[in-house]
């Protein structure tokens, strides 16, 4: 083995252990490197009333009701569980019913979450307002998310990523 | 040419002066062209609006800050297995050019998820990493001018640097491994990308500009770096003579 190989082969076996290292660091944090929970998560885990969390998932269409001195109250759902999320404050542009937010704040004893941040988290598709249009016309939009969601592709826990 | 005679840093030089005029007319051209295209001819985002621009410069900052660490990886393994000469001349010149660019990007991420995401920072495994990403950028130039010796400081560098790749692909799957308040990949990804041609076109002009910048500028620090260490070595010539 020439010393050219030899500090291929050491480098080689020195990142790999490195990296099987960081792996098993990255999965035991996973609890604490996700950003958010979704509803079935909140709800599944229990969450004690008062504990900071992190709720994500999509504006269930119908539920947002706005009152007085910015009050709102909508519910975020994953398609399975919904939570009530009370907020008082402007909202992101981005915010509408159907899309996807991450709403932080405490649970309070009947299960209500009262948000002091709420951020609204979009998807990775871009295409102009012309297109989008169009779509609704012929009745495609978001289809292929239909079918994502049946073909158990959604991987994504069924959470604000579906939009 | 095969990379062994590239190992003269004369030759080098010369190519470097050859080539130079080319690329930063190469570069012009590029801009001039994504430019056009970014600020007059792409389309607003049905969801956006006109802030969806701030992603024909975000996006090709992050892959640029990548692709240059990427570019420093394959230098260190250069420094580290096959002490190619120029190679850890490569990786020092590439440093600051990466760390500018994670910079800009971290920037322009975060005055885009102001008014879209409503938050300027949020401590997301995809803002994190390349946060981390960026600290050892400033990690390995302070590094470098930390030894004096380049050679000793190139091997101390190199380590760091290959340490610092793992970090790449968490950052690139960050968004699919974990919960993000950043939206997952649109462009690279399996099934094609996610952005309609109108807006995906003029995003990939700017990248190839952004690209053509980054050699225009590594070549030339490339140069710089090589000029430095011949002064750096008449000099310590010329004080032995005067003390011998």
């Amino acid at each position: 083995m020439t010393r050219k190989q030899r500090r291929l082969v050491l480098l080689s076996v020195g990142l790999g252990v490195l990296g099987v290292a960081a792996g098993l660091v990255l999965t035991a944090l996973t609890d604490s490197i996700v950003f958010f929970n979704s509803p079935t998560d909140v709800i599944e885990k229990h969450v004690r009333p008062d504990t900071r969390i992190r709720l994500g998932g999509l504006v269930q269409p119908g539920s947002v009701v706005k009152s007085d001195d910015l009050h709102i109250r909508f519910e975020v759902t994953d398609g399975n569980k919904a939570i009530p999320v009370t907020y008082q404050g402007i909202l992101p542009d981005l915010f509408r019913e159907g899309q996807g937010v991450i709403a932080e704040g405490k649970l309070d004893g009947a299960g209500v979450m009262k948000a002091d941040s709420v951020l609204a988290k979009h998807d990775e598709r871009y295409m102009p307002k012309e297109i989008e249009d169009s779509l609704k016309k012929q009745g495609h939009w978001k289809d292929d998310y239909a079918a994502k969601k049946t073909g158990g592709a959604a991987a994504q826990s069924g959470t604000a990523k579906v939009q | 040419m095969a990379l062994i005679n590239l190992a003269n840093p004369t030759r080098f030089l010369t190519l470097a002066e050859r080539v130079l005029p080319w690329l930063i007319a190469a570069t012009v051209f590029a801009f001039a062209v994504g430019l056009t295209q970014a600020l007059f001819l792409a389309p607003d985002d049905y969801q956006q609006g006109a802030t969806v621009k701030i992603m024909f410069i975000h996006v090709p900052f992050a892959w640029l800050a990548m692709m240059c660490w990427g570019v420093m990886t394959i230098a260190s393994l250069g420094t580290l297995i096959w002490r190619h000469p120029l190679a850890d001349v490569a990786a020092k010149a590439a440093a600051p050019i990466g760390a500018a660019f994670t910079f800009l990007c971290l920037f322009t991420g975060s005055l885009w998820g102001r008014p879209m995401w409503g938050t300027y920072w949020v401590w997301d495994a995809r803002l994190t990493s390349v946060l981390v990403m960026f600290i050892m950028y400033l990690g390995v130039i302070a590094l470098w001018r930390t030894v004096d010796e380049p050679a000793s400081a190139g091997r101390a560098a190199a380590i760091l640097t290959l340490v610092g790749a793992l970090n790449l692909p968490i950052i690139k799957f960050s968004v699919d491994w974990w919960n993000t308040l950043h939206q997952p990949a649109s462009v690279l990804r399996l099934d094609g990308p996610a952005i309609h041609p109108a807006i995906l076109v003029p995003l990939l002009s700017m990248a190839i500009a952004f690209t053509l910048l980054f050699f225009t500028l590594h070549l030339a620090a490339m140069r710089n770096e090589i000029l430095r260490r011949r002064v750096r070595s008449l000099l310590m010539l010329q004080a032995q003579r005067a003390s011998a």
